[in-house]
């Protein structure tokens, strides 16, 4: 029987297998950053261990970091010891660092595929949930806890049970304004927060192959919001072409070499998907969500849902519990609820097609009276580019806030936080209860509509706009 | 790794589904370098009602965490479990556990229960009537035992052995020290590096 891209992937790196264990996989890649490695460099010097693979581990800063002032000594001493932290152990266990104020530095799942290291069949690990962001190009990747980071350090591998493969299959064409950030929101508002649990899923079809290497990244960032172990996509042309050049991207004949593999990693056609989920892409719409966990979603010309439309008790209570958090009643419209902050950036939509995206919206209107726009780049690479391309002018203009390179507003780490009751539309990946700031109000949102919303104040994709918002002539 | 065979405590329900790491253990906690402190950081944005359950002082001293479905969606932080464990926790149940929350507490000795989600409802019912309930989670026998209610439960052999035993993964991978060298040596030359050494 033919194999899924995931088990071709994972047999291609089995170190050791044996009856009643768990493989034991070998580590391609493994990123780090100041939040989850400091207590796994602890255990490494009290056990007086190596870092076994310094050539394939990179650290960067990212969640803690300011997005203003970073020429500037860090204010929060605890941030500010957490970094001075990486620091001291990069240097004392000869780990590259891409620090706040390098050219490399932004955030980690940004920082991977844009410098060449994130590739096709390979293994990519790090402290961090997101990492299923690099399975983007075929790649086997999956966040891990502090134990296990200290795990790969020691041993570049990792014990790991099998796990179950999903098919996502989108067939048909986005319709226009319709985004890759919309379509995962609506995978995950129809498997649910749990529905991946123990799956590797596999993005496909012909809507999946005609995304750009930036979409697929936030297609498979957000596969932990649906619970799953990893989310993948087959690698191809536009794969290929994205690396070749970056780098640390193979060179002449590795590259052969490499691309001749590369193009190995499709699931055979005779293979079995554990589960299969299918998507008519030509049914979506900008989508939104209106709770506190990211599959309560809906679209954006839907109205908020009443609780008791649930038949599961737990769901029902979950969205009575949203609703109450996020101070909005069942049957309001979507469209009419107002924000006082957009964020667009981090490692779902921090990068410079994101960038672009809000910007075409943005160019010649304003940002609403009273809506506070931060825009921030996923890294300084990215930041270069916009600034490069005038992006940053743009925002500026628009009343927005250009920014430095980080998690930003994402996380609530670092300054970039909504107070109490602040309601948001956020390029991110989580709404969690307080996770932009105590008491902060998250809707995720796509770049577009994040840019849209800026404008007229309430949630609101493009197509609301009209051209009298437009205060001066594009190209300005 | 502190082993873990059986254990007797109070349990505390925790009626909601989808509780997210952000809510175990907030971010800004997680700016600590260290594995302990974590313990005031617990649902620390819930624990600021007093009304919530682990204010409760019927609760106090409870040391099984009964969970809603779906208990450590969202970060990898181990804090999460840290912040468990710190405040006294020793063993949590639920019907569906997010996979990383459940890798990380194996690998720190939190034994994280998967039960049927009728069966979690009897034993928040249980300990709801009765505070002072016992319940024991038994790793040897892979069962549950709370006044009348018998659970037996399933973790793969691997992991039970290695709590069972307290044993350290890294010990135990480094055994195979030359499977490892063996594969890099098989690598292609091609895969990427972040520096030459």
């Amino acid at each position: 029987m033919g194999r899924t891209l995931a088990e071709k992937v994972w047999d291609d790196h089995v170190v050791r297998r044996a009856e009643g264990e768990p493989d034991l996989l070998f580590i391609d890649l493994h990123l780090l950053h100041e939040v989850t490695s400091p207590q796994a460099f602890d255990g490494l010097r009290k056990a007086g261990r190596q870092v076994r693979r310094t050539d394939l581990t990179i650290a960067t800063e990212d969640h803690n970091t300011p997005t203003l002032d970073i020429d500037k000594p860090i204010a929060d001493p605890v941030s500010r010891t957490q970094l001075e932290t990486l620091r001291k152990n990069c240097a004392e266990f000869g780990v590259r660092l891409h620090p706040l104020g390098d050219v490399e530095q932004g955030v980690v799942h940004v920082v991977g595929p844009q410098l060449g290291l994130t590739q096709p069949g390979t293994t990519v690990v790090c402290g961090d949930s997101h990492t299923s962001t690099h399975g983007a190009f075929g790649a086997l990747a999956f966040g891990i806890g502090t134990s296990q980071v200290e795990h790969v350090l020691a041993t570049q591998t990792l014990p790991l049970a099998p796990f179950k493969t999903m098919a996502i299959t989108v067939d048909g064409e986005l319709p226009d304004g319709v985004t890759a950030k919309d379509l995962i929101l609506a995978i995950i508002a129809k498997i649910g927060t749990g529905g991946g649990q123990g799956y590797v899923l596999e993005y496909r079809g012909s809507a999946i192959e005609k995304l750009s290497m930036e979409a697929r990244m936030t297609i498979c960032n957000m596969s932990i919001e649906a619970g799953a172990r990893a989310g993948m996509i087959a690698p191809d042309k536009t794969t290929f072409d994205y690396l070749q050049g970056r780098d640390h991207a193979p060179e002449g004949e590795d590259w052969d070499a490499a691309v001749a593999y590369w193009k190995t990693l499709r699931t055979d056609d005779d293979a079995v998907f554990d589960a299969e989920v299918h998507i008519d892409a030509t049914s979506l719409a900008p989508f939104v969500t209106w709770g506190t966990n990211p599959g309560q979603g809906a679209p954006l010309s839907a109205n908020v849902p009443d609780p008791a439309s649930y038949e599961d008790a737990s769901e029902r209570m979950a969205a009575e519990r949203a609703l109450e958090y996020m101070g909005l009643t069942a049957g309001q419209p979507l469209r009419e609820i107002n924000v006082d902050t957009v964020f667009v950036g981090s490692c779902t939509n921090g990068r410079i097609e994101d960038l672009r995206s809000a910007a075409s919206i943005l160019e010649g209107r304003k940002v609403a009276d009273g809506v506070r726009m931060l825009v921030v780049p996923g890294s300084v690479r990215v930041s270069l580019e916009a600034v490069a391309e005038g992006l940053d002018k743009v925002f500026t203009a628009a009343g927005a806030e250009w920014r430095h390179a980080g998690c930003s507003m994402c996380l609530g780490m670092n300054p970039d936080q909504l107070a109490p009751g602040e309601r948001s539309a956020s390029t991110s990946n989580r709404n969690f209860e307080g996770r932009q700031g105590k008491g902060g109000r998250t809707h995720l949102v796509s770049p577009q509509v994040a840019a849209a919303t800026a404008v007229l104040g309430h949630l609101a994709s493009p197509a609301d706009l009209s051209d009298a918002d437009v205060a001066t002539p594009a190209g300005v | 790794m502190e082993a873990f065979t059986t254990h007797t405590g109070r349990a505390v329900p925790l009626r909601r589904s989808n509780v997210d790491t952000d809510q175990i253990i907030p971010a800004h906690w997680l700016k600590k370098v260290t594995r302990d402190g974590f313990e005031d950081g617990l649902f620390e944005a819930w624990r600021k009602d007093p009304q919530f359950v682990l204010n409760q002082e019927r609760y106090k001293g409870a040391t099984v965490l009964v969970a809603g479905p779906d208990f450590g969606t969202g970060s990898s932080r181990e804090h999460a479990v840290w912040a468990l464990q710190n405040y006294g926790f020793k063993a949590v149940i639920s019907s569906r556990f997010a996979d990383i929350f459940r890798g990380n507490s194996l690998k720190n000795g939190l034994l994280t229960v998967v039960l049927p989600q009728e069966t979690v409802d009897r034993l928040q019912q249980l300990v709801e009537a009765d505070p002072a309930a016992e319940v024991t989670v038994d790793l040897v026998d892979r069962q549950v035992r709370a006044g009348g209610i018998t659970a037996d439960f399933e973790l793969d052999e691997n992991a039970r052995w290695r709590l069972l035993e307290g044993l350290d993964d890294i010990s135990l991978t480094l055994r195979e020290e030359s499977s490892i060298v063996e594969y890099e040596a098989n690598r292609p030359s091609f895969k990427p590096r972040t520096i030459e050494v």
